[in-house]
């Protein structure tokens, strides 16, 4: 109940915490999809994922290695939730349309429909550099700016990435994160479907982000984006991606990986706005392999799903290579964003910084989890970790679990956490200036992710301030 | 009118005002004044709407509406004020944000933004206040002083009715004292602002010259006077009355 509220007026005690102010939550018939496939997964339907892609013969081998290995990883004992998710009753592979529609228009009006509701071609027009849409398991749209396809900029799905630079992917493709790396990511390299291929060529700057979209529909769907990124020797590219799915009650399983290089001297920057709906089980890998003097930047906004598994990672593998992760986590309800990063240092003169910022309300749970790890061979670098949580309420929680691993002297660690209450004193200044107790939470909470949403492009930190102003929503107290 | 009637107050069950009667017209300045504990900032607190302090008895009038009833929120944009003895920090959150949205919640849409920055600014020149503070988040490392004039400054730009000032001037040097006593006279003069100044100190009377003195002592208001009675406690304290 409300502290402030009028005293005529008490408001009623209300505990629905999954708050119904989610705008993405429609859906789409399924019946007219090319193919949808039967739940669960076994060797024939891997076989059937990449014999629909016409896939070269090491992919396939690749795909069903992982899949033996996906089976016989064990669940982490330290990763809540997941054991309840049961993997017989996910869809592994929707695939909308037959042949991929080669403009906006081709593209069937309930997609289009429902990206257009989004808003996502038009975020194309004004401020992105190119798009990609995907539905389900496949990109439906895409799209680069004719300025940078003609510096060699590439911008495919990984299927289209796979079939016309094969030897590029196969070099690249599970480097960074080996199948084996966890038991999602083996899940993901055995069906995986759709996600980015990009590449940026030397010395080429990309003013404008690359975007995808990723858009899951059905019910009990699985979608295993696979995403790989190359930015060559001295090249700055911006990628971003968002996300959302209808408001189903049962579980639907989004497992990606994305692969990040970073070249001599390259700056990348990854951009995400997490926005599923509240029952989708979100379980991502994320590595970046940064070389010399390169630099890696992980923007990381979670504020959908039921549980969100995710560590953005570098590993700074050259001299003076530089590694940030920012992230923000709201949870609420039966929400549970279970984040953080690593920092793997192997090289001297490295440096990272993650600044983790959470929130947690009406029961919801946050949880830090980081890794340190500084190497034999990386004297003089630097590492400082700071996490801030704000925790709404007494039914909410929110838990630190760092861990650090130091080989060589001469390096320079810091680590602050900071937990706040939400301050009745703060919420009771604003109110007495005349701002409701919901603006005046909002406020704070703003207040509190804003070193994080002042380095997003100002779309992107118009977004966040809306969606973490809808989470708010008649919900202090 | 601001009316205070009669009005007790506890706080855990503690009694804490046992009746205190006020009236302040439009454009009066009063001065309460009184020992550590004499329930001077439970008032102020009280006045607000602050759910801690809890109304056993009496009234609040607001211009003929009574305001126990209402929110907090509610009473600021009916044209109540205070200024916070103890301003709280709230990192992320400019003060001309934060006082761009209090000032559309009482006075609705602003017209311009820039408009509003501008009377900001000059807002901000007039009562000294430096005008990169009125860029930075809302007292995140401010100084005491800094912290006290912004509270002023937040006054001036949200126009009240009636304004409770507690304590503003604990804590700040003569010159400091002096400026926020002319700033809050020059607000009174422009918009008739009805002021209730809590003080320890009678330094502050000098410069703020109010229309009427409150001694207050074990939440009770024992003698009240008006500019001679001012000019005395100015002089010798309030301690004979104590």
């Amino acid at each position: 109940m409300s502290r402030f509220a009028p005293i005529q007026h008490p408001q009623p005690q209300n505990n629905a915490v999954i708050s119904d102010t989610y705008s993405l939550g429609f859906s789409d018939p399924t019946d007219s999809y090319a193919l949808h496939s039967k739940k669960g997964l076994d060797v024939a339907m891997i076989e059937r994922i990449s014999a629909e892609k016409d896939e070269p013969a090491w992919m396939l081998a690749t795909r069903l290695e992982a899949y033996k290995t996906f089976l016989a990883k064990p669940h982490h004992v330290w990763l809540p939730g997941t054991h309840v998710l049961n993997f017989e009753d996910i869809s592994y592979y929707l695939k909308p349309v037959n042949t991929r529609p080669q403009s906006w228009d081709d593209v069937p009006a309930y997609i289009k429909n429902t990206f257009d509701r989004i808003g996502v071609p038009q975020a194309e027009r004004d401020h992105l550099a190119g798009l990609t849409a995907q539905y389900e398991s496949e990109k439906i749209y895409g799209s680069i700016k004719k300025i940078w396809a003609d510096k060699g900029v590439i911008f495919l799905s990984m299927d289209e990435g796979l079939k016309q630079y094969p030897d590029l992917v196969q070099e690249y493709f599970g480097k960074v994160i080996p199948t084996g790396d966890n038991k999602f990511s083996a899940l993901n390299t055995a069906c995986w479907s759709g996600g980015s291929f990009v590449y940026v060529p030397k010395g080429v700057h990309i003013d404008l982000p690359l975007q995808t979209y990723f858009r899951i529909n059905a019910q009990n769907a699985g979608q295993f984006e696979r995403t790989l990124i190359i930015a060559d020797e001295g090249s700055q590219v911006t990628y971003a991606e968002g996300c959302s799915s209808p408001s189903y009650s049962t579980a639907s399983l989004h497992a990606a990986v994305v692969e990040i290089f970073v070249k001599k001297g390259a700056r990348v920057q990854y951009i995400t706005v997490q926005n599923w709906y509240k029952d989708v089980y979100n379980l991502v890998t994320k590595r970046a392999w940064v070389e010399e003097e390169g630099h890696m930047e992980w923007l990381d906004c979670n504020l959908g799903s039921k549980l969100t598994v995710k560590y953005p990672s570098f590993i700074l593998a050259g001299k003076g290579a530089r590694g940030e992760t920012m992230s923000i986590a709201v949870a609420s309800g039966d929400q549970h964003q279970d984040t953080g990063s690593k920092a793997i240092h192997l090289a001297p003169y490295t440096s990272s910084t993650i600044i983790s910022k959470s929130i947690c309300k009406g029961g919801g749970r946050t949880t830090y989890r980081g890794m340190v790890n500084i190497g034999p061979n990386a004297h003089g670098s630097k590492n400082k970790v700071v996490c801030d949580a704000l925790i709404f309420d007494p039914e909410s929680r929110s838990d630190t679990y760092p861990t650090e691993r130091v080989f060589t002297n001469d390096v320079s660690l810091e680590h602050e956490a900071t937990v706040s209450r939400i301050g009745e004193d703060q919420l009771f200044y604003l109110i007495s200036r005349g701002l409701t107790e919901e603006e005046a939470g909002k406020m704070i909470v703003r207040g509190f992710a804003e070193p994080l949403v002042k380095k997003l492009p100002m779309e992107f930190a118009v977004e966040m301030n809306r969606l973490i102003d809808l989470e708010m929503e008649g919900s202090v107290g | 009118m601001l009316k205070i009637h009669n009005v007790q107050v506890s706080v855990e069950g503690k009694h804490i005002l046992n009746g205190v009667d006020i009236e302040i017209k439009p454009g009066e300045i009063h001065a309460i004044m009184g020992p550590n504990g004499s329930g001077k900032s439970t008032l102020a607190y009280t006045l607000a709407g602050h759910p801690k302090y809890h109304v056993d008895g009496g009234e609040i009038g607001l211009d003929g509406i009574n305001i126990l009833d209402q929110s907090p929120d509610l009473r600021a944009r009916s044209g109540l004020f205070l200024a916070f003895q103890y301003p709280v920090e709230i990192a992320g959150v400019s003060v001309q944000n934060f006082l761009r949205v209090a000032y559309e919640a009482k006075f609705g849409k602003l017209k311009s933004i820039i408009e509003f920055r501008k009377h900001l600014q000059e807002l901000a020149e007039e009562l000294h206040v430096k005008k990169e503070l009125v860029e930075r988040s809302l007292n995140d490392g401010f100084s005491g002083g800094e912290k006290k004039r912004v509270e002023i400054l937040q006054m001036a730009a949200l126009q009240p009715k009636y304004a409770v000032l507690d304590e503003t001037d604990s804590g700040l040097d003569v010159d400091a004292i002096k400026t926020i006593a002319e700033g809050v006279r020059a607000i009174v003069k422009k918009h008739k602002t009805g002021v209730i100044v809590i003080t320890h100190y009678q330094r502050i009377l000098k410069y703020l010259k109010p229309d009427k003195v409150h001694v207050m002592v074990k939440g009770k208001i024992i003698k009240s006077g008006g500019k001679s009675f001012a000019q005395e406690l100015e002089k010798s304290g309030y301690a004979a009355y104590v």
